[in-house]
């Protein structure tokens, strides 16, 4: 009798464990959009609020990757590289077509990021260095393609590229309908498929992983070669929206794309995570960047000052929650 | 008979092999070094001339200061990846002290310093985050801190004697250049002929036998992260009076990257349980006569990042420890 009244004690623990990693940033999320609503009068408006959602939208697109990464125990530090090469070179091949324009800087920088797999994969070197030397060598590249930066290539207006950047639906950007199909799909294949399984088993416990069979060295190469590619993705819509392959983008981007995935609660020892929780995290960071500019006396540097804040909070909390 | 010697020869073929490697990573640093020396000596014009040693010991001295520091984390088996963001915000500290004279100017830039790395070393040993996690909060949103600090201004700066530090010498040695090599001496003393020195080794070979072996693991952590932090924070303060001025949006961007690289190119490997300090000093001469070999051959920006990367997958690679 007394054992079925009084449930076991640690799985409870767990369970509200569990919910304050799953919903933490939910709930944070949901308060900080109440407040700003009512405090500042121009932050509930639609415009507002679409630019919000747009200027989120590539940041997603960037953190979706890094969830996969993140979820086998590794980190891609490139990323903000490979998003600024990935505009860059959409830039250029804006004047062959909408085709080269998007494929391109897929493609390159899908490469960079099978190596980064490839690297960290066969040679069992640290995913931080081999993606820190990745990040120089794609600024590296970057620079010499653009005569050491001095070059800014320029995307026609009237190209069909710049509609991918410009164009909306009932006001909303085609960006932010791409993170979210992308969002979706990641979900989907995070959950519901084999490589997801693979993702979490090797972040998990790598060891075990092997032993089981798990093709754990595939896993690592394809979650890089994703996270690579979704850099450029973000860096291609981004010079659509711009109209031109800004050089100087997505320096420390790499730093805001670990710290929203953190916050939505995915373990940076990996072995959990979630695409929806990576998705709040964007909106969350996106929200208070957004109140910091219309409270015109705090400079945008307050922003990643919240952000390390904010990181340091998760990060502190999910250890002793997991005592 | 034969199948004995056969086994015996493929022994120690596989032991001569596994010795190279181990020589390689043990002095691959110093015959790099030469090699990069002679070279420039037959084919670069004005290499060997006392100013251009002095010109190359200057560039070196920050990085040095700041390597020294990361090569007692990585003994300890951690990283610390705030190093840049420390040195920016000694740089943003400077301006606001100066009027009470360079002393409080310094004292508090590395007081500054000190805190930062205790933080990182409490959340390591304290709280038990990973040193690569713990430090990126900081990382994130220390740079951040410090543009709040200086309000995203780039201050000149004009105190003669602070300035002095960067431009005086002694003996016709560079007042950095010294400081540098004190602390390089100072840093192998302790990590060679103290009882603290042999306990980071000791935590950094093997945490857990060295908690149940009575070692006091978490004041020495703690310690070891504070030193990277105020030596950070004299690279900081060294930087910024050779620039004469303060500018903590650039002040040791990559640091973290060039610090570790010449970390791990001087053979001290990743996992931890040795600290190598003269191999450091040589992998930060490497790294620097790298990057001049490229400048003075008019290579641009963009090649010499391109192979810096290479150069620092290839150190990693040799210097990786195998399964």
């Amino acid at each position: 009798m007394t054992t079925t009244t009084t449930p076991p004690a640690v799985p409870r623990a767990a369970a509200r464990t569990k919910v304050l990693q799953r919903q933490g940033a939910a709930v944070a999320l949901v308060l900080v959009v109440a407040v700003s609503w009512l405090v500042f009068p121009r932050f509930g408006s639609p415009d507002n609020l679409r630019d919000l959602a747009l200027q989120g939208s590539f940041l997603a697109v960037i953190a979706i990757g890094m969830t996969f990464v993140i979820i086998t125990g590794g980190i891609d530090l490139s990323v903000g590289s490979l998003y600024a090469l990935g505009g860059v070179l959409a830039a250029w091949g804006s004047q062959y077509g909408f085709l080269v324009a998007l494929a391109l800087p897929l493609v390159v920088c899908g490469v960079i990021g099978l190596i980064n797999g490839l690297l960290i994969a066969r040679t069992n070197m640290a995913p931080f260095i081999v993606t820190l030397a990745s990040l120089l060598f794609a600024r590296g590249l970057l620079l010499a393609i653009t005569d050491e930066g001095a070059n800014t290539y320029q995307i026609p207006a009237d190209s069909a590229f710049v509609e991918l950047g410009r164009g909306t639906v009932f006001g909303f950007g085609y960006p932010i309908f791409i993170a979210a199909v992308l969002a979706v799909l990641g979900g989907v294949v995070l959950n519901r498929t084999g490589f997801g399984q693979n993702v979490f088993a090797t972040g998990g416990a790598e060891q075990s992983a092997v032993l089981l069979g798990v093709p754990v060295a595939k896993t690592k190469v394809l979650v890089y070669t994703m996270s690579g590619t979704l850099a450029g993705l973000a860096g291609a819509l981004t010079a659509a929206y711009l109209q031109s392959g800004v050089t100087v983008i997505g320096v420390g981007l790499e730093l805001d794309a670990i710290a929203v995935v953190v916050i939505g609660g995915t373990l940076l020892t990996g072995g959990m995570g979630t695409i929806l929780g990576t998705v709040i995290g964007v909106g969350l960071i996106k929200v208070i960047q957004n109140v910091i500019n219309q409270i015109g006396t705090l400079d945008s540097n307050y922003q990643s000052v919240v952000s390390g804040v904010f990181l340091l909070i998760v990060v502190v909390l999910q250890r002793i929650l997991r005592r | 008979m034969t199948q004995a010697t056969t086994r015996a020869a493929t022994r120690t073929a596989a032991s001569t092999a596994a010795a190279r490697t181990r020589w390689l990573q043990d002095n691959g640093v110093y015959v790099a070094v030469g090699v990069l020396l002679l070279f420039n000596a037959l084919f670069t014009a004005n290499f060997l001339t006392l100013g251009n040693f002095t010109t190359q010991l200057v560039q070196a001295a920050p990085v040095l200061i700041v390597a020294l520091g990361m090569a007692l984390v990585i003994g300890t088996e951690g990283v610390d990846l705030s190093v840049g963001a420390v040195m920016a915000l000694a740089a943003a500290i400077i301006p606001l002290y100066l009027g009470a004279g360079p002393l409080m100017a310094i004292t508090m830039a590395l007081a500054v310093g000190v805190l930062a790395g205790a933080f990182n070393g409490f959340l390591v040993a304290k709280v038990g985050i990973q040193p690569i996690v713990a430090t990126l909060a900081l990382l994130v949103g220390g740079r951040g801190l410090a543009l709040v600090i200086a309000d995203g201004q780039l201050v000149q700066l004009h105190d003669e004697t602070f300035l002095e530090l960067g431009t005086g010498d002694v003996l016709g040695i560079p007042i950095s250049v010294l400081v540098a090599g004190v602390l390089a001496l100072v840093v192998a003393g302790v990590t060679n002929r103290t009882t603290f020195g042999r306990q980071l080794v000791a935590i950094g070979g093997n945490r857990k036998a060295a908690t149940l072996a009575g070692l006091p693991v978490d004041r020495v952590l703690i310690g070891v992260y504070a030193i990277t932090g105020v030596l950070a924070a004299i690279a900081g303060v060294l930087a910024t009076s050779r620039l004469a001025a303060s500018d903590p949006a650039d002040m040791g961007l990559l640091m973290e990257l060039s610090a570790i690289t010449a970390v791990v190119v001087g053979g001290t490997p990743l996992t931890g349980g040795k600290v190598r300090v003269l191999g450091t000093v040589f992998g930060v001469i490497l790294m620097q006569l790298v990057r001049a070999t490229l400048i003075k051959h008019n290579l641009p920006d963009s090649i010499a990042q391109m192979i810096q990367a290479a150069i620092i997958i290839a150190a990693v690679y040799v210097a990786r420890e195998r399964k």
